[in-house]
């Protein structure tokens, strides 16, 4: 943008959004988790190069070296700082191994959702010929019993997907649809309300009378004014979609039992909660944490994108 | 009005813009609001048209209706030499930059997610081919224009007051130089103070751009300002149309004269004098029009015939037209 006629220097509206965001101390907090929690599962396995599945029977049962802090008996291991599994499997490996899964699930489940929450939302609520049509199959979807239909879909769709795109490939596209195609009911109400209440404003009978159409109308006017209910249920939906799939996994109807992700940790670990109480611990600190910075990161950012709390 | 040579740029015959009332189990047509139920007037090129009437009588729907901002019910309208009375939609979009509305409250018809600069950018965005900088130039040549300071251009519109938002939404409806622009209202959510300013300002662009405006308002000392011509409307009908002059001076029909004698006399020497016109009862509901003249419930001089026939809309003397049984020729 070069700057000829206005005297004033167009800075990127981003930096506002960042300097407000900034204000927001539980979101920059949640922004430096969210950064730490993916670049430990990310980059972690480069550096702490243990395979999470190589059984270490004689280290099985290792308790976390805190442990030694209180209690001088503990059996511990710097070569494992998490613990062991009782098949002597590295705790720290496994978290690592299962928090790309687990992240990956989330966010692009948490996107589908909310893609195809949106778009249904906006078209039953700007277009009224849809509206009767796509609100009452939103009814329909929300009144399926969805584990029974995920278990359904999972039989139907396990095989084909695993031989055409590979065991883990296969059962990733097929995890994240079915929990993207079943939660995003909630998001096309709340959407198609405030669209309704939107498409009154003067507004947008103003820009109607400019002569923008009915595309533009959504993506400039409409969209950026139900920003913050997408943003709510943005961060509600990573935090289902990341226990929903934990608990596909616990029936077995998830990944592979090889195959570590937060939710399965989780679950394994729920027998011999009372003796080992850290194998449920860490799987569970990281998955409420990771929500938890998410939804603060998603206030943060709703009131940093509304100008009116931005202060210009 | 009919020596003059101006030609009508905007031409409204028989307008009528009726709501369906849907109720009951079924959601049936039980019938219908006739917000604007037969509707004619010619607005002459580089004039003002004022539209008076009391709340709810149809003058923001008629303007809208006007532009087409609704799907009318039956009626022509004629802009510009041509007819959009009845052409669907999308095919107006070629013809918007000719017409233009501003709004009657400002906070509502800008976006509050919007810059200053992305609001007046927008129509140009739509219709025009300009490169980014050109539209920055514009959009600083039209924030001159309607006196705001181009350092604002990067503000959204809640840091503004109500008269500087009213500012920025003339100077959307100008950026495409239209011919004809629609002021619903533009200056009824305004400080008094700051509706002089706006209205001069209006005053002002008319005369630099030749503008032909469609002035609606309530308020009868603006109306007498600006207009040129004044129509009154009344549940839906215009009752009067003439000069500003003739029409304040010497009013025609039973609701003019009733309107005007509202209005408040500063002078407290004459207001003592002036005898005001006090209308019983209220205004029938537009769904449920009277039989007759829609005036007729509350008319200080109805006649049988005003409950039994509905009074032709006719020039009752060159320029001045009006609807009432009082003029009928005899």
């Amino acid at each position: 943008m070069t700057d000829t006629n206005m005297t004033a220097a167009p800075r990127s509206q981003w930096w506002d959004v960042w300097d407000q965001f900034k204000t927001h101390k539980g979101a920059v907090m949640g922004l430096g988790f969210l950064i730490f929690i993916t670049l430990f599962c990310m980059l972690g396995p480069v550096v702490w190069d243990v395979d999470p599945g190589k059984l270490n029977i004689r280290n099985k049962n290792l308790r976390p070296i805190i442990n030694a802090l209180w209690d001088a008996d503990a059996k511990v291991a710097w070569a494992n700082p998490m613990g062991t599994d009782n098949l002597g499997r590295d705790i720290m490996a496994n978290i690592m191994q299962g928090g790309r899964i687990s992240l990956a699930v989330g966010w692009t489940a948490m996107v589908l959702a909310l893609l195809i929450g949106t778009t249904i939302g906006v078209l039953a609520g700007y277009f009224r010929r849809f509206d009767g049509l796509l609100m009452r199959f939103t009814d329909l979807v929300l009144a399926l019993p969805l584990l029974p239909l995920l278990l359904v879909m999972m039989l139907l769709f396990r095989d084909p997907l695993r031989a055409a795109f590979g065991p883990e490939q296969g059962i990733f596209i097929l995890i994240v649809t079915g929990i993207g195609i079943t939660s995003w009911m909630q998001t096309a109400r709340i959407v198609r309300g405030d669209v309704m209440a939107l498409k009154e404003r003067e507004f947008v009978l103003a820009a109607r009378s400019i002569g923008t159409p009915a595309r533009r109308m959504i993506t400039r006017h409409l969209l950026p004014n139900v920003l913050s209910p997408i943003m709510v249920s943005a961060t509600l939906g990573l935090a289902t979609a990341i226990i929903t799939e934990s608990a596909l996994s616990f029936l077995g109807l998830g990944f592979p039992s090889d195959f570590p992700t937060w939710g399965k940790i989780l679950f394994d670990s729920v027998d011999r909660m009372t003796s080992f109480p850290e194998r449920v611990i860490w799987p569970g600190l990281a998955i409420s944490l990771t929500v938890l910075s998410v939804n603060y990161i998603g206030d943060g950012l709703r009131d940093a994108l509304d100008p009116r709390i931005r202060g210009l | 009005m009919l020596d003059n040579p101006q030609k009508p740029l905007v031409s409204v015959r028989d307008l009528k813009m009726h709501f369906p009332i849907y109720a009951g189990l079924f959601r049936r047509r039980v019938g219908e609001v006739k917000a604007v139920d037969g509707i004619s007037f010619d607005v002459m090129e580089g004039e003002t048209l004022g539209l008076v009437g009391e709340s709810g009588c149809g003058k923001s729907t008629a303007g809208r209706s006007v532009l087409r901002l609704y799907d009318i019910t039956s009626g022509q309208i004629e802009i510009d030499g041509r007819q959009i009375g009845d052409t669907p939609q999308n095919q107006l979009r070629g013809m918007r930059p000719t017409m233009q509305m501003v709004f009657q409250d400002p906070q509502a018809s800008l976006n509050p997610r919007m810059t200053v600069e992305a609001i007046i950018r927008e129509p140009l965005d739509e219709h025009t081919t300009l490169t980014p900088t050109e539209k920055r130039d514009k959009v600083a040549e039209l924030m001159d224009a309607v006196g705001l300071n181009r350092k604002f251009a990067g503000r959204y519109p809640h840091a503004f007051s109500g008269g500087q938002r009213q500012r920025i939404g003339i100077a959307r409806a100008l950026a495409l130089n239209p011919k004809f622009i629609v002021c619903d209202e533009p200056i009824a959510a305004l400080d008094v103070s700051i509706q002089a300013q706006v209205v001069n300002l209006l005053e002002d662009l008319q005369e630099k751009y030749g503008l032909t405006y469609l002035f609606i308002s309530h308020d009868l000392s603006m109306v007498r300002h600006i207009a040129t011509r004044v129509a009154v409307m009344y549940l839906g009908k215009v009752v009067e149309l003439a000069d500003r002059e003739t029409l304040f001076a010497d009013p025609q029909h039973p609701y003019t004269q009733a309107l005007l004698s509202a209005v408040p006399e500063p002078d407290p020497s004459l207001a003592r004098k002036t005898e005001r016109i006090i209308l019983q009862g209220d205004v029938p509901s537009p769904s449920k029009p009277p039989k007759g003249c829609n005036f007729c419930t509350r008319c200080p001089a109805a006649m049988d015939i005003c409950k039994t026939g509905e009074p032709e809309y006719r020039e009752i003397a060159p320029g001045r037209f009006a609807a009432c049984h009082l003029h009928n020729p005899t």
